[in-house]
Order: C-alpha cells, then structure tokens, then sequence
C-alpha cells in the first residue's frame, strides 16, 4: 500500500481514489514485485476503515508481511536496491534484522574496500594527518621556524611545497586574494561543473592525488565524504552505517571550527563507529576525551580560575580564556545526555564544567592527543544533580559525571525517544519509548538491545509508522541511487547535492545536529532541488554516478514499482501519464519524474 | 515603473488563470495601487566573520584608539581620502565606506556604536548562532528571529520571508514559510520536461505535507517566473557591483519592486574575520578596505535603486562580534566583544551615531581588551520589529529579552 492511503479517510475522494488504485491493478503478473505490490495495496484498504481512530492508535493497527518487509528496509537500510525485497524474503524478516544488529556476522561488499582504499587519511592517526595535511597554521609556524619541518622525507617534501604556496599566496596582491574570497560563491558555477565532469572520469587514485597536492587541507572532508557515501551506498551492513550516522549526528562536530579540519577523521573511526551498537557509556567516554570534541565544544582550554599562570605561557594563556568554559558541560547536560528538560540547572552546568577542567588536547593542530593536565584541575569539591564529588578526585571527577550522566533515568528516556524519532515516528507511542527506556535501564544502556526492543515491538511495524518519515537530504540521495542501481566511482557530487538540499555532511554548525523531523526538510527551495536532482540523476547529469537507464521500462507504474518497490499513488501516475502524452516517453524522464515525486520523498 | 508594475501584475494573476488567483497574490500585487499602506520590509544583513566595529566606525576623537593600533588606526579626517569620513566630529566612517555618507546625510542612515551580544564567547560559530536565534545564551531555540519576526497573518505570499543561499539560514528558520533562494533565475524546475508534471503531482498528492509545500513551492515558482521573464534594470542608472552581496541585494531590490509580498529578506556577506593584514600600507588598502569597499557601494547602489520605495524598507546590518581593541603581532585584530551596526531607510531617524560611549582606557574595555557592550542588539532589532513591521509582540520574537530598550531610531 502506499504512504497517501492514510490520508485518504479526511478527503471526500477517499473512495473512488481506492476503486481507482484497485482497477489499475486488474492487469496481474507472475512478477513477484507485483505480486508484492498488490498485496500491501490490499492491506492498504483495510486499514483505510481504522483510520478514524486517533491519538497513537495507529501504532497498534499491524502491517502485511510484505509491508513489513518494506518498512523494515526502509527504515534499516538507506532504501532498498532492487533484489533486497526477495532477499530478506527469502533470509527471513527477524533472522535479517538480527543480523543487521550484528553486523560483524555480515560479509561486507567488496565494492567498499575497493572504493576507500585511495582514501589514505581515514587510516592515519591525527598526527600522522597532521603532518601529511597541515593546517596553515602549522605551515606558517613551520616557515617560520617555530616549528620544526617532518621527519619523514614524503612528508617534508609535501609540507615544503605547500608553505611556497602559502608564500606565493600571501605575495600575491591582497586585492585579488579577497577579490577571489568574496567573488568565489557562485561566480564561477560552469567552471566549476565542468572540473567537477573533467575530474570525475579521472582514475580515483589520480583524483585523490590531485586533490591532496592542490589543497592538502581539502582532502580529509573529500576522504571522509566520499567514505561516508560510498558505505551508505554499497554496505551491507546498513544498520550500522545508519547508527553510525546517527551518533556521529548525536554527538556532533562541526570540521571547518580550526583543529577539528584533522581531529574529525580519528574522531568518527574511534571514537563513534566502534561503539554504535555498544554501551552508551563507552561512547559518551569515547566522545567525552576525543580531541575532535575538546576542541569543538572549548573543553580543552576550560581551566580552573585558581589556576596560576606558568610565566613561560603567560602571555599566551592571556589570549585565551582565562577559567571556566561551560559550554561542554551544557551540551554535554542538554544534548548528550538528560535533554533540555532533563532536570539539571545552571549551577549544575558550573559544577560539571569544574569536574571537567584539565580535560584538554596537547597541540591541536598537530593532531595531539587527549590528555588530563592536573595543573589546571579544579580541585575542590563539587556537586552533580545532588550527587556529592569529593575534593582530589582528579581526572576521576569528570568519569564519574559521565556515571551519573549514563545511568541517569532522563538520559535514558533522551536517548530512547530520538532513538524513536529517529527510526518510529516524529511523535512516537510513549508505551513504545518506556519499554525502551526499561531495556535501557536492565542493560546498563545497552544500545543493541534498546534498539532489539524497538525492532521487536508491534508499534515499529504499525501504520503509525510506516512511511511516517520524510527522507533526510542524505537519505534521499542515497535512496534514489540505491533504487536506481546507479554505480558510484565519484561521491563528491552527490554530497554537493546532500549539501544543497540543506545537510552538508560534517559541515553542522550547531553541536544540535540535524533534525530527523518530517519538518526540517520540507521546504520550497529543498523540494525544488530534490526534484532537479532526480532529473539529472536519472538523466546522467550527475558527474561520478551512472544510472543504466536500459533497466527501466517506459511505463510508468512498472518504473515506479521498480524505484519504490510499491505501488506509485494514484496522483502521480495520472501526473505522469498526462505528461508522457504529450512527448515521447523515455526511461529517463519517467525514472526521473518517479524519483521526484512525493512519493519517492517518504520511508 | 507603472508599465512594469502592470506587467508583472498580469503576468503573475494569469499563471493561475481567470478568478483562481489565490487572495493574497491580487492583494500582494494590487497593494502597490491600493490606497491601503504597503507592506513594511525588512532587509537583515549578516556580516559573518565577525567585522572589525572600531575601524568601520572610527572613534577619532578618542585619544586611546591610536595608542592602541598603531599601525591600524584610521588617521584623523583631514577630506583626504587616507582618512575617517566625520560624522559627527567624534566618530568618523571608514573611508571605504564613502558611498554610504550621503545615505547618512540625507537623514536617512543611522549608526549604532558599542552594539553587539551580551554573551560572553568568542566562537564566531556560538555567537552567529545566538544573534540569529536571537537568544544569546541559550542553545535550545530551535528557530530563528527574522522568522518569529514575521507578524501573523492569514494568506500570506509564498515569498514573504526570503533568504539569498541555498539553504535557509538559522535566522530565517521556523514556522513560517521562508524561501532559500541562491539566484531568482534559477530558482525553477530545470528541466521543463518535468516542471508541470512535478506541479501536478505536488498539487493533487494526498500526502497533506508534501501537498502544502509543493503547492507553496510552485506558487513561488510562478512569482519568480513573472519576474524572471523580465530583465531586471535598476532605477536610477544604478549599476550594482558584481560582488555577491550586491548580486543578492540587487535580487531583493527586484523583489521588492515586483510587489509579491515579501516582507523580510536576509542576505549576508562573509570574510570579515581579519586576523592578518586588516590594514595594508595605507587605509585604503588591506583586507578590511576592500571589504568594506564591496559593502558599501553594495548598500548604496540597493539604496539609490528602490529610491522612493525606501520608504517602506529598513535595512540592518550586523557581526557576531566585534574585534580586540589592541592591535595583534600580525597588522590585524582577534575576536573580541562590541561592535557597530547600521540601519537604513526612509523611516530611520538617522543622521546620528547612536549609543553611549564606553571608552577605550584600559579599565573601560570589556575584560581589559575589548570594546564594552551598552547595547544590546536585541535592542536594535526590536525596535525595527515593532515599529518598522509593526508586529508588537516583541516578547516571543526575542524570548527571554521581554523589554527591549528602543532608542528611538525609527521614527
């Protein structure tokens, strides 16, 4: 059935838009597809007479099997590819999402490794990135000579190169310099798309160099951009990339704020991906300490007011701040762990921040490592939600904030609601979250099996929740070459589009993150680019990724079940009819218009 | 003028045929011949970056501003065109900033000193958030001002609140309907194969989300299409400077004349961070002149080019914060505290540097470096809010800041 049959019930039409929907179906088939199709547009129908009902009743009106096939990659996966239906099918629906859940006993797709393999900086340390991509401000130290040049030869050779480059820059007239910053939006877009088509043919490991020696500091986004796409696209393991999405989401950074250029990579690797299924107390320990976050959220140069100066560091420490930073511990409080409502005050915020002073970065911009400096610890005693830490507790101070924090009941209730949000519905059941928040709880926040408890319960395979969501930007563009099959060997331009419908992929300001509500992404300027994008997606238009258009059929409802993996809605196949009457139909156009449709915008 | 208005006018009814124009498009476009006021509009322009206050708007009469820069100090005016521009005999314009002292003299440009955010930080990423939230301090908002700004009306245009980029900035975020527009022209279905066939499934989906969009996005599409078939000629022998903000200010401008309802518009010029070489070897070169060059004739050729229409605009500008007092080891400033803004229009009481004064003495700075806050932003832009769009309920447009204290520059 499809997502419009909930809206139906309100609208007069109700009932000739279901004898209509019934009669374009008359035409049967032995396609499996179809077969499939037919039976959730039947299971569709029944539902139509419980719609009445309101409040979260929706959330116990049951799905089909094969609906529940199809929310449940919908809502897993980045979408389906042609073939998952049948596949999870034929593996079985729980066995599948068991699986999902442990994605160590899934054999990954050879098609990832070959596509990260150029991108070299996602399997260095900081330092190592540091030296290999050096911000300018280690270039400018380093031709100064407060810094010394790498050791390694490779290394030196590359970071001579770049600060001539700084100094070829920097005698350039000023003029043109800001003339170029000021001018470069937009001014330039044919160029640019034409580089983006020149680049795009080129051989990925020639592109990856050239990238790095044009603009050394460009090429961690790149790796990290691509890497991102590529897995969303080709891995089998879906769940986890979409978990691995939503906690670096969760716990989000923002890389163009200074050192985070080259503390996101390790960040991502180490301290979110290995912990996404695992406790949440290990990845609020593994986010707490990460230099990425340090940095982003000013923790590291957070130091007690007692602090006395060293004098070698005294006219620098005058330029930073000079105590208390709380902007950690709020976010820390607000967004991390316990929400906004979560019951913690202001004077609780000083007192985490106090726990949390010494947590700092040694040289951020050499990709340095976390580390604890009792110097300028805060050493008296503080008190966290009315829980006493004794004075001299050091470093253990801020481990035992992150106890309570984890353990906290709203922590749990946080956590299970955007979890809910997130992969239920905009508003999901409170029923659904306090089975949730119970799991959290036996578990000691065991998130595998918080998530088992939302993946087993009947409110997730409901029509309260099915096609409930509005795709994100990313996963909309994934979705859409997924559907289409297409063959990515260039991601960039698809994470340009990702960008343009509003998500630029580690470019979130706010340490928010985005929203997974239907109404953050539901704007004029975003529609219209999900539109264009579907044209020059199915059209071929987009450099890097290549649609075989020869497998989709001209007639529209085929084209859209083979891109929806449902029936199109009624709206949209007369839509498309009338146009295709009009000119000569090509699988293009009609496997474009499809991808643009309100239907394609739904999981 | 007439002939363009009238043009526009049915190009625009007949896209939705004969007696299906929905109201507030006829009112939109009769407005401009009604007897009834016309809207109020709103132009906010961020200067992202963090732009440095103290030599935008010099305190030449301070003696303590030129033992402080050094090498950066705007010389005292003296008409050489290596100097401040006198306002008012104590601050003067940065000499970039020229083409805007006739807006000034004519009464119609106000400057407020010694404005900015009361929050503390320093992070251009933190402070941009709280001064388009409009809630310093406070993460948690989730919308923007410009948005709650809007007063609330039934049938509003499609167009109402528009931001020049490709995504909506914070600011301009929440329950209203805003449009993120990077370029008039392209804002369209690109392929035509596909446009009207897109408007019909958008405007037939019982899907009553994506229906109320789409339906918003091709009627905005139809606005911009009466005003795309249309090349634009600015009034007056204006010609805008080809940088981006008089590319975007010159597309509000055609907004505006094309009477479609807008009523806020936000559009923002980056680049103001300038830690190194702010000055080059005289005033009227280096990073900041340059800047300020592109701003400035930007501002003025938008001003020249509504004319008469000014009457109903109001433009503000603003910066996260402004920059250390004291020059830096590098000719440039780090971040500091308190800025300048501007406002301009045909109901600004200008002509005037407003704000008091804190002083630039050691004991007088912002934690011993930077420029003391006596006015806090939310002050500013309330004022327009409520006296300039007429919407009284200052108190949910700036939660958590109930009294703003209007200084009296929209009159």
């Amino acid at each position: 059935m499809t997502y419009w049959v909930r809206f139906v019930a309100e609208d007069s039409s109700a009932q000739s838009a279901v004898q209509l929907l019934m009669a374009f179906r008359v035409s049967s088939s032995r396609d499996p597809m179809k077969k499939f199709v037919i039976a959730l547009t039947l299971a569709g129908v029944a539902v139509l007479a419980a719609y009445s009902e309101t409040g979260y009743s929706r959330f116990n009106q049951p799905l089909s099997k094969d609906q529940e096939i199809l929310h449940a990659l919908n809502r897993l996966t980045f979408g389906p590819r042609p073939g998952d239906v049948e596949a999870v099918r034929k593996m079985g629906l729980k066995k599948w999402i068991n699986q999902q859940l442990h994605p160590e006993r899934i054999a990954e797709n050879p098609e990832v490794a070959a596509r990260l393999r150029p991108l070299e900086s996602l399997q260095m340390s900081a330092a190592e990135i540091a030296t290999k991509y050096p911000p300018p401000q280690v270039l400018r130290a380093m031709s100064q000579g407060l810094l010394p040049l790498p050791a390694d030869p490779e290394a030196r050779q590359q970071a001579e190169l770049q600060m001539q480059r700084l100094r070829a820059r920097r005698a350039a007239k000023e003029d043109e310099d800001v003339k170029a910053k000021v001018q470069g939006k937009g001014g330039d877009r044919l160029q640019q798309a034409m580089r983006q088509q020149v680049v795009s043919v080129a051989d990925p490991v020639e592109r990856r160099k050239l990238i790095a020696d044009k603009a050394p500091q460009q090429a961690l986004p790149y790796d990290l951009n691509e890497a991102k796409l590529y897995r969303a696209v080709y891995s089998n393991r879906q769940l986890e990339e979409q978990m691995a999405d939503f906690w670096f989401n969760h716990f989000n950074v923002y890389i163009d704020k200074g050192a985070d250029r080259i503390l996101t990579s390790t960040y991502e690797r180490d301290a979110i991906r290995p912990h996404v299924f695992g406790k949440f107390r290990d990845l609020l320990e593994g986010t707490a300490e990460s230099p990425a976050m340090l940095f982003y959220l000013d923790n590291w140069q957070s130091i007690s007011p007692d602090t006395t100066p060293v004098r070698r560091f005294a006219k620098q420490k005058a330029k930073q701040a000079r105590g208390l930073n709380e902007n950690y511990a709020r976010e820390l409080m607000e967004l991390h762990t316990l929400g906004v409502d979560g019951g913690y005050t202001q004077h609780d915020i000083i007192e985490v921040a106090r726990c949390f002073t010494g947590w700092t970065i040694s040289q951020p911009n050499r990709g340095g490592e976390f580390i604890y400096n009792d110097r300028v610890h805060d050493k008296g005693e503080k008190t966290v939600l009315g829980i006493k830490i004794p004075a001299g507790g050091g470093r253990a101070d801020a481990e035992k904030v992150l106890d309570i924090l984890a353990r906290h009941s709203a922590t749990a209730r946080f956590i299970s609601t955007k979890l809910a949000k997130k992969f239920v519905a905009d508003d999901p059941p409170p029923a659904l979250i306090d089975r949730m928040v119970k799991t959290f709880h036996d578990t000691d926040g065991d998130i595998r099996a918080v998530m088992s408890t939302m993946l087993d319960s009947k409110e997730f395979f409901s029509e309260g929740a099915f096609q409930a969501k509005i795709k994100t930007p990313l996963e909309l563009v994934v979705s859409a070459v997924r559907a289409s099959d297409a063959q990515v060997d260039f991601a960039i331009p698809l994470s340009m589009q990702i960008a343009q419908l509003g998500e630029p992929l580690y470019r979130k300001i706010e340490p928010t993150g985005y929203s997974s509500a239907n109404s953050e992404w539901v704007n004029s300027a975003a529609l219209l680019a999900r539109m264009n994008f579907a044209h020059a997606l199915a059209d071929n238009r987009v450099p890097g990724s290549k649609v075989d258009v020869t497998k989709f059929a001209d007639d529209p409802a085929v084209v859209a079940r083979q891109v929806l993996f449902h029936e199109a809605s009624q709206q949209t196949l007369e839509s498309i009819k009338k146009a295709l009457a009009q000119r000569e139909p090509t699988p293009a156009l009609v496997a474009g218009l499809v991808l643009g449709s309100p239907d394609f915008q739904r999981r | 003028m007439a002939t363009r208005r009238l043009f526009l006018k049915s190009a625009a009814l007949g896209m939705f045929g004969v007696g299906t124009a929905p109201a507030w498009l006829s009112r939109a476009l009769y407005a401009a011949d009604a007897p009834s006021p016309r809207k109020k509009i709103l132009v906010a322009i961020f200067q992202r970056g963090a732009v440095d206050g103290l030599n935008v708007v010099v305190p030449f009469g301070e003696k303590q501003y030129y033992s402080l820069r050094p090498n950066l100090a705007i010389p005292k005016p003296d008409r050489t065109e290596n100097s401040a521009i006198d306002l008012d005999g104590f601050f003067g314009l940065h000499p970039a900033l020229a083409p805007l002292k006739p807006i000034y003299d004519s009464g119609h440009m106000a400057v407020v000193h010694a404005v900015g955010s009361p929050d503390p930080t320093r992070s251009h990423f933190d402070a941009q958030d709280y001064m388009e939230s409009g809630t310093p301090g406070r993460k948690a908002t989730s919308d923007g001002w410009l948005n709650r700004a809007l007063p609330s009306q039934k049938d509003s245009s499609p167009v109402r609140a528009v931001s020049l980029g490709a995504t909506l900035p914070r600011a301009m975020r929440g329950q209203n309907e805003a449009v993120a527009i990077a370029n008039l022209n392209d804002f369209q279905i690109r392929d035509t194969r596909g446009a009207g066939t897109f408007e019909s499934m958008y405007e037939n989906s019982l899907d009553q989300v994506l229906n109320g969009a789409g339906r918003e996005t091709f009627e905005a599409v139809k606005l911009m299409q009466s005003i795309q078939k249309q090349p634009y000629a600015p009034d007056n022998g204006v010609q805008y400077p080809n940088s981006p903000l008089g590319q975007d200010l010159m597309q509000i401008a055609r907004l505006i004349k094309s009477n479609v309802g807008l009523e806020v518009a936000f559009a923002e010029m980056r680049g103001w961070d300038t830690h190194v070489n702010e000055v080059g070897a005289r005033p009227t070169v280096g990073q900041l002149a340059n800047l300020l060059g592109q701003f400035g004739s930007a501002l003025a050729a938008f001003y020249q080019d509504l004319g008469d229409r000014m009457a109903d605009v109001s433009v503000v500008t603003m910066s996260e914060f402004g920059r250390t007092a004291r020059e830096n080891g590098s000719r440039g400033t780090d971040h500091g505290h308190a800025n300048a803004m501007f406002a301009f229009g045909g109901g600004i009481r200008g002509g005037k540097v407003y704000g008091q004064w804190p002083g630039l003495e050691p004991e007088q700075l912002y934690e011993q470096r930077d420029l003391q806050l006596t006015t806090d932003f939310r002050d500013v832009l309330g004022e327009l809010v409520v006296r300039h769009l007429g919407n009284a309920r200052v108190a949910s447009v700036f939660p958590g800041y109930e009294q703003p204290k209007f200084r009296g520059l929209v009159g």
